[in-house]
């Protein structure tokens, strides 16, 4: 049996459904990061946990143990906020002690623990420091002390990188994971960016509407999305409409050529067409060995990001996107060039709906 | 200096002119108690006189619990409100306001209409009785401004997060409210300490009225009958108020982590 459970969770703010029966198994020492836009109900569903939000229907359950009833200071769940929510009246080492005198520890044992949790975040330097005096990663890294200090069942992020600047966010998450690693504690991560969900989970949940849209590994997640919101949210992805030519043998037609889908086509849409996705990494323009497919289009935009080129290509009216490393010796092409896109049709996915 | 700094700068000095001369004024005429020259008698008529002393222990004593019960009402409640029920915050901030509209003699004759010995909660009927009641008054005068300046003091920190980060912790609601609460909105309760005590020293309605013998009536008396103690206690009591201005500028600066962090 996994270790939290979430069974037929709803909740209702008035009228309003934001979480529309919610299912999943969390085992023990399993990192998983609920991914969707703001208002989908990921935050809903971390509070609940938590206990500051009480289900409008369904069961939680931590260890076994129903959670319905039980107030939040009775769950033994950490939790760190995306405000940090440090106490400013009191310095690292009281904020870090806080929740070990309130479970009424001896003094030594708070002393010893402070200090493993300090140096647990590389901070023991700073224990005389208020909250104030510290940047805003050394302040979640606190929190993320603080919230682990009680050896909680259970801990619980809520988006804690989103104040952060980009390079204290890549450094601070990788840090995250490797703590929650090495104690091996049961974690829920709150994100709305699919970059930090893919890079430090074992799973996602993607959310969308108060409804889980997909829950896998984060190479299913991003490989094999399950719906065209999945395969939207979640990287950039080229969503084409192609004709069907063959159901049975998934021939479609997409930029005058008919291509064989390796998966099968499904239902088509109301007007008699399937929704295909392609990641803009799979195409290139130049055949490789694997390329099966070559259709041409024409150059309507190139957008200059660093380590590569993204060119948008006009495939018939429909809009296609690749992306080509950048090398200074190769010049990319120009708007209004024709040029063919190389893929594999196996790369090619078929979105349902 | 331009023509704007030097126009700054007599605006100012018009200013601190308007401010300081009826402060000399005062003081000068307080120390010609004496016939040609200038001395401290005033002043040591004031602080030897024996009913000066204990018309203001008295309205300090009163001036300190009406502080503490304050204290023990209005920040649970500005908590409370925003925490749980901030659709209700006008409905409070209206009914906080109402002490200004409402004068003090009206209330003290509520009270006696009210509290009087032949009524079912006899309150006049006893110093003690009567004492509560002169507290409550003082209560009801510093509320508007006691209730802003825990308000205002809330509005800084995040309430909501702090209490569910103590929460998470597994702390109760008396513990984040005085351990995790009270002491980042100190610098806002000693504020509204702070004219509650002055509102409380130098009332004269409700203790005049309550038959109190407290500091505001003794002033009032003194202002009366005699030429040079008036003014010597209208600077003393100036003096009072710059020390309480001082005092709540050296608390909110030696206030740990909350006070720095704004």
């Amino acid at each position: 049996m996994s270790f939290l459970e979430l069974s037929h969770v709803q909740k209702s703010f008035g009228i309003v459904k934001v979480v529309h029966d919610f299912n999943m198994s969390i085992n023990e020492g399993e990192f998983v990061s609920f991914l969707g836009p703001s208002g989908c109900g990921k935050t809903t569903i971390l509070r609940m946990i938590a206990g500051f939000e009480t289900p409008t229907g369904g069961k939680i359950t931590i260890g076994g143990i129903d959670q319905s009833g039980l107030k939040p200071n009775r769950r033994n769940i950490g939790m760190v906020f995306q405000a940090y929510a440090l106490f400013p009246n009191m310095n690292v080492f009281e904020n870090v002690a806080f929740g070990l005198k309130i479970a009424g520890k001896t003094k030594p044992e708070i002393e010893k623990r402070v200090k493993e949790m300090l140096d647990l975040i590389h901070l023991g330097h700073l224990a005389d420091r208020y909250p104030y005096q510290m940047s805003g990663g050394q302040q979640q890294r606190v929190a993320l002390a603080r919230a682990l200090a009680g050896q909680p069942k259970v801990l619980l992020l809520d988006e804690p990188l989103s104040a952060l600047d980009a390079k204290i966010r890549v450094s601070l998450r990788e840090e995250i994971r490797l703590i929650q690693r090495k104690l091996g504690i049961t974690t829920i991560f709150v994100t709305h960016d699919q970059e930090e969900a893919l890079s430090i989970s074992d799973r996602i949940v993607v959310m969308n509407a108060g409804i889980a849209d997909q829950i896998g590994t984060p190479s299913e997640i991003y490989n094999a999305p399950s719906t065209r919101f999945v395969a939207g949210f979640v990287g950039t992805l080229n969503i084409m409409t192609a004709g069907i030519e063959n159901h049975e043998g998934r021939a479609v037609r997409l930029g005058g050529k008919t291509i064989t889908l390796a998966q099968p086509l499904g239902k088509p849409g109301d007007d008699g067409k399937v929704s295909l996705a392609l990641r803009p990494e799979a195409v290139s323009l130049h055949p490789t060995g694997n390329s099966d497919v070559a259709i041409d289009g024409r150059v309507i935009n190139v957008s200059f990001l660093g380590s590569v080129i993204r060119t948008r290509l006009d495939v018939e009216g429909q809009t296609m996107s690749f992306d080509t490393f950048n090398n200074p010796g190769l010049k990319p092409p120009a708007i209004g060039d024709t040029v063919t896109a190389h893929f594999k049709s196996s790369d090619v996915l078929v979105i349902p709906g | 200096m331009n023509a704007k700094r030097i126009w700054s700068w007599f605006v100012v000095a018009i200013s601190a002119f308007y401010f300081i001369m009826p402060l000399v004024a005062t003081f000068e005429f307080s120390m010609r108690m004496r016939r040609g020259e200038y001395s401290f008698d005033a002043y040591r008529s004031v602080l030897s006189d024996q009913q000066f002393a204990s018309t203001f222990g008295y309205s300090v004593g009163m001036a300190l619990i009406t502080i503490v019960m304050n204290s023990l009402l209005i920040v649970p409640t500005a908590y409370w409100v925003r925490l749980r029920m901030p659709q209700l915050r006008p409905v409070i901030e209206f009914v906080t306001l109402l002490p200004l509209v409402i004068p003090s003699i009206v209330v003290v004759f509520g009270y006696l209409r009210l509290y009087n010995s032949s009524s079912f909660l006899p309150f006049t009927n006893s110093d003690t009785g009567t004492n509560i009641l002169l507290v409550f008054g003082f209560m009801e005068m510093s509320l508007p401004y006691m209730y802003r300046s825990v308000d205002t003091a809330m509005r800084t920190i995040d309430v909501n997060v702090l209490t569910e980060a103590a929460e998470s912790l597994g702390a109760k609601w008396h513990t984040i409210l005085f351990r995790c609460i009270f002491p980042n909105v100190l610098t806002g309760v000693l504020s509204g300490a702070f004219i509650s005590f002055a509102i409380a020293v130098g009332e004269f309605t409700m203790p005049s009225l309550l038959n109190r013998p407290a500091f505001g009536p003794y002033l009032a008396l003194i202002g009366a009958n005699k030429a040079y103690e008036p003014p010597a206690l209208a600077i003393i009591a100036f003096a009072m108020t710059w020390i309480s201005i001082i005092l709540i500028n050296i608390t909110t600066r030696l206030q740990k982590g909350a006070a720095g962090a704004r």
